[in-house]
């Protein structure tokens, strides 16, 4: 794969919320409103930029057995450094995503990519995967927080829009309009990348192919 | 048609249709419309003019969009649409009317594949979106004949499910049979909703398997708990969403086994909400609960045929 390929696979081919569903958790819980969809979004980058430039390095060091503990001691680093950044410098962002903002250790696209991608690659191109997933990632959510804002409070990064017009439907803020909206744009993203099951295939190659055909039995 | 494989006779034969079934059920709400106009006014008929109008507007543009065949003239939509009206309080402004008309029939049914598809009931799905979106609105309740007091556009008051627990104030038993009371224009008739379900099931439309067991449990339950069971029973959307919700074909199970316990899990998810939720009224959640669980339903109580394997 190229070098350009490799940083705009994951904004759109292989983007980590809408295409691979990774990450979900925070996708889904901060992203009421855009800002803080923005903020996860940079403090995920950050996160994995890091873990990806310093697993490429040290990647023919670790023992294959131990790789994932030694993956996690490192995203972990990176995490309370963003931890302690956030706090010092924005605090108000801290107070937005509270304990998701230390549960980016857990956020998968971060060990997946580690798995994936930085211990198979080299440093350059791992960066720019790290790149490529994280600008993903922000635009997701960045996406997703604003049409949950826009919406659900008539709002756009807190500059009042609809609200005054229409009534806001405070549906979409809820946790059952995060999933509602999630949906949705998986669906338009689909459309918009023409991503169908051939008629031939049918269901083949979906992972929820079993049990989708267990509960139409 | 080609696609349809003929299996060897004896073949069961019906002459309900689609349209004869969603008519059946349309004349069944009628008694139920008119005492809401009674009891509310015209705007009741407006409200549900509304919705119905909308409805099949949006079905026929999306089936237009999505390139199907047009199925408005099943009459599904109009079904959908007096349901969903029969849920909204009667001073509802009508732009939300429309917009629970766009969720009961672009998002929760034509998404899904369209009549016979949809995994939950769309009138109710609706309701609970719009119940949690605009809560100020949707809790708004007229008081019955607001209408003849000249001068007050409209007097609110409290449903009855929120006087239980001050009975001097709660109507008297004949006018919560007789549907005057506070509530969404279309459940307050006990009556009317009443004879609607007898008609029905005289036309085996529905069975009456899952109103019983629904309104049974709520009965039981509450008379437990010693909480007044047949205000319980005339209060807030039971009748309505016993005998025209929890009955609707494709959301509900198909087996009478089946259907008894979709009706005792409705009737025991209303009750624990009702006594104890944050929440006054909890049958429409309690149908979508259950209609979530209805495949599981359905393939716990299979039947089996006779002489086949176990």
């Amino acid at each position: 794969m190229g070098y350009l390929k490799t940083l705009t696979n994951g904004i759109l081919k292989e983007n980590p919320v809408l295409v691979l569903m990774l990450g979900m958790c925070p996708s889904l819980a901060v992203t009421t409103v855009a800002k803080s969809g923005i903020g996860m979004g940079i403090a995920t980058t950050f996160v994995l930029l890091g873990s990806n430039i310093v697993i490429s390095l040290i990647k023919n060091l670790i023992p294959k057995a131990v790789r994932l503990p030694s993956f996690i001691v490192i995203i972990a680093g990176f995490v309370t450094m963003v931890g302690f950044l956030v706090e010092a410098y924005a605090p108000q962002l801290n107070k937005d995503l509270g304990i998701f903002l230390p549960l980016i250790v857990v956020n998968c696209i971060i060990l997946a990519r580690a798995e994936i991608f930085a211990s198979q690659n080299g440093t350059v191109k791992s960066i720019l995967d790290a790149l490529g997933m994280g600008i993903g990632f922000t635009l997701a959510l960045f996406l997703m927080g604003s049409v949950r804002e826009l919406i659900g409070s008539g709002t756009w990064l807190g500059m009042t829009v609809t609200k005054e017009l229409v009534e806001p439907m405070k549906f979409f803020v809820t946790p059952a309009g995060g999933f509602f909206t999630l949906g949705i744009i998986i669906a338009v993203v689909n459309f918009l990348t023409h991503k169908k099951p051939s008629e031939k295939n049918g269901c083949h190659g979906c992972p929820s192919a079993d049990a989708c055909a267990k509960v139409s039995e | 048609m080609n696609n349809l494989a003929v299996a060897p006779s004896p073949h069961i034969r019906s002459n309900h249709t689609t349209t004869s079934i969603m008519l059946d059920v349309i004349i069944a709400l009628t008694p139920a419309l008119i005492a809401s106009v009674i009891i509310f006014g015209i705007q009741a008929l407006i409200v549900v003019l509304a919705c119905v109008l909308s409805c099949v507007v949006f079905e026929y543009l999306s089936r237009k969009i999505m390139k199907r065949v047009n199925t408005i003239s099943d009459l599904s939509a109009v079904v959908t649409g007096i349901l969903l009206a029969f849920n909204l309080p009667v001073t509802i402004p009508i732009w939300i009317a429309v917009m629970g008309s766009f969720i009961a029939i672009v998002i929760v049914k034509q998404i899904f594949g369209g009549i016979g598809q949809n995994f939950a009931n769309p009138a109710i799905t609706a309701r609970i979106i719009l119940f949690v979106s605009f809560s100020s609105h949707m809790t708004t309740w007229a008081q019955p004949f607001y209408y003849q007091n000249s001068g007050v556009d409209v007097i609110t008051g409290a449903t009855s499910l929120t006087l239980l627990s001050e009975p001097d104030k709660l109507p008297s038993l004949i006018d919560m049979f007789l549907g005057i009371r506070g509530g969404c224009l279309g459940e307050t008739s006990t009556i009317a909703l009443l004879i609607g379900g007898v008609y029905l099931v005289m036309k085996k439309v529905i069975s009456p398997v899952t109103p019983i067991a629904f309104i049974g449990t709520v009965f039981l339950l509450s008379a437990i708990m010693d909480s007044n069971p047949i205000y319980q029973l005339m209060s807030g959307g039971l009748m309505i969403g016993a005998i025209f919700m929890a009955t609707d074909y494709s959301t509900t199970p198909i087996t009478q086994k089946g259907k008894m316990i979709f009706g005792l899990g409705c009737g025991l998810i209303t009750i624990i909400i009702r006594q104890f939720g944050a929440y006054p009224e909890g049958v429409s959640f309690s149908i979508l609960l259950m209609n979530i669980l209805t495949p599981y339903i359905d393939k716990a109580t299979k039947i089996r045929p006779f002489g086949g394997k176990r």
